[in-house]
């Protein structure tokens, strides 16, 4: 019950038993601003994360490259075999081979643009995407090991898992920051209302002398130190939030970087932060105000 | 109302009262005399259950203290008016507002014109917005007083509420806790004063009770 009606307005003669204090107060505002500044960042970088993984598991799954490599009077004898080939295997929706310029431009961040590559012994390039269904990968091994010797499929398994794998750690490293900043927060605020409880000794004497219960004492502490990491947090989330709609616009070049940003119904999960940084006052508050407590009779 | 039988309480080892046995009964007045660390302050504090016995039997309000939840303790509290020595008020608050004090942490509203003739009747109305630290000792005393009466407690006790007034101020002091006796009020004072005692014997019916070596006694006809 007493949880319930903390924070109706008429309990301003509660708050009033407990003395004010400018530089604590301060002090706790300031750290749940700095809390939930960091916890914003930190769910910002869960959430790209998140997204970068999805993207590389559906972009990279159904798709696979063929690489032919032959001698030049063979090649085309060979990428004709991959292209029969993949037409008669269920499961392939659609392939192409790359063409020189394709090639070129696929070879210009690592060569340059001048790349003769009329000149190279390159290799031939196959894309093909799978059907949702998937496809017999090992199956169309064997036929390609036996129609063109020179194609080696490619489903790129081998490095996407390390890098979805990456990404979900990362997005994992984001949650586990918030819950470590929720816990240091909880530790700071409880160290601060101990504080406090400690230097209003002799109210809290006076108070139960006049036959204050301790949920009594305990909510004018209480409440105080929630509306402080409400308010704090709300400030650290304003500014966390406007910072974040300042980084550079998401673009390809930039890559993961510029994605570090909330998009579209993602901008509402930071505003549950003042509010779960509301929720660890109240707890780590009142823990500490009943532990302390019950030490005075 | 309070009764103690044969109840002893120490601290870290020694033994600070023995063998209390007393029965406070409704409207009755008590004075509680003896030297300097006597136990005087730490019967007081039995009473109101600050202090817990280690031995024999305590009952507050038809209830043993040893059964009392905290939440107990604290309703008991608020049938009981304590004045201190020092006092204890809640010095960032206004003389009115620590008066009122026993009402807001019981939930209550305030009733101005109340709070206004309490404030009258121990002569504090014109400190009602002054600060605890800016009132002098017997005014402090007073206001003290106040807040220990504004719950219409069944029992208020004083542990040296006289002693650092003058004697004139002291008998102010006395003539109200006389007045609330005799509105039924069961009254427990802890002084040195054999003045007092002997001026408020006086005007009521008071049981002088002395303690020595750490035992409860009915004082001596002398006094």
């Amino acid at each position: 019950m007493m949880r319930l009606t903390m924070f109706r307005a008429d309990m301003s003669a509660t708050d009033r038993v407990v003395p004010p204090s400018g530089h604590t107060a301060n002090l706790t505002v300031l750290t749940s601003a700095a809390m939930a500044f960091l916890a914003v960042f930190a769910l910002a970088l869960s959430l790209a994360s998140g997204r970068l993984a999805d993207r590389w598991s559906e972009a990279l799954a159904r798709s696979a490259t063929i690489r032919i490599s032959a001698p030049p009077e063979q090649m085309e004898a060979q990428t004709k075999a991959v292209l029969d080939a993949l037409s008669t295997t269920p499961g392939v929706e659609s392939y192409r081979a790359l063409d020189d310029a394709e090639m070129k431009k696929l070879l210009d961040p690592w060569f340059g643009p001048d790349l003769p590559v009329d000149s190279l012994p390159l290799p031939k390039l196959v894309e093909l995407t799978e059907t949702a269904q998937g496809m017999d990968t090992e199956g169309l091994r064997l036929r390609l090991a036996a129609e063109a010797p020179g194609a080696v499929l490619d489903d790129h398994t081998r490095w996407r898992r390390p890098l979805v794998s990456a990404a979900g750690r990362l997005r994992f490293l984001g949650w586990l920051s918030m819950i470590l900043i929720g816990g240091a927060m909880a530790g700071m605020i409880t160290l601060a209302a101990q504080a406090a409880l400690a230097a209003n000794g002799q109210v809290i004497r006076t108070l139960r002398l006049v036959g204050a219960r301790d949920a009594f004492i305990a909510q004018a502490f209480v409440r105080r130190f929630t509306l402080r990491g409400l308010s704090g947090a709300a400030a650290g989330t304003v500014v966390a939030m406007i910072a974040i709609a300042l980084l550079p616009a998401t673009d390809e070049a930039g890559g993961f970087l510029t994605g570090l940003g909330f998009t579209g119904w993602g901008w509402l999960w930071p505003l549950f932060i003042p509010p779960l940084a509301a929720l660890v006052a109240f707890g780590a508050t009142r823990h500490a105000a009943f532990r302390m407590l019950k030490e005075v009779r | 109302m309070i009764e103690l039988q044969n109840v002893a309480m120490g601290y870290g080892g020694s033994e600070l009262v023995a063998e209390m046995t007393l029965k406070l009964v409704p409207g009755s007045f008590h004075f509680l005399t003896g030297p300097s660390g006597a136990g005087k302050t730490s019967f007081l504090k039995l009473c109101y259950a600050e202090m817990l016995p280690t031995a024999g039997y305590l009952n507050l309000f038809g209830q043993d203290v040893r059964t009392m939840t905290r939440d107990d303790i604290a309703h008991v509290r608020q049938k009981i008016g304590v004045v201190h020595q020092d006092c204890q008020f809640l010095d960032h608050l206004p003389v009115a507002e620590n008066v009122a004090l026993p009402l807001t942490v019981a939930g209550r509203s305030v009733d101005g014109a109340e709070l206004r003739e309490l404030l009258t009747w121990v002569g504090l109305r014109a400190q009602a917005g002054a600060l605890p630290p800016q009132l002098s000792g017997g005014e402090r005393q007073r206001a003290a007083l106040a807040r220990a009466v504004m719950m219409s407690p069944e029992v208020i006790i004083a542990d040296e509420p006289t002693g650092n007034l003058d004697w004139e101020m002291s008998l102010r002091l006395l003539s109200l806790l006389v007045e609330l006796n005799r509105m039924g009020k069961t009254v427990v004072i802890a002084t040195h004063d054999l003045n007092l005692i002997r001026q408020a014997k006086a005007q009521v019916s008071a049981r002088v009770l002395r303690i020595a070596n750490r035992r409860l006694h009915l004082a001596g006809a002398d006094l």
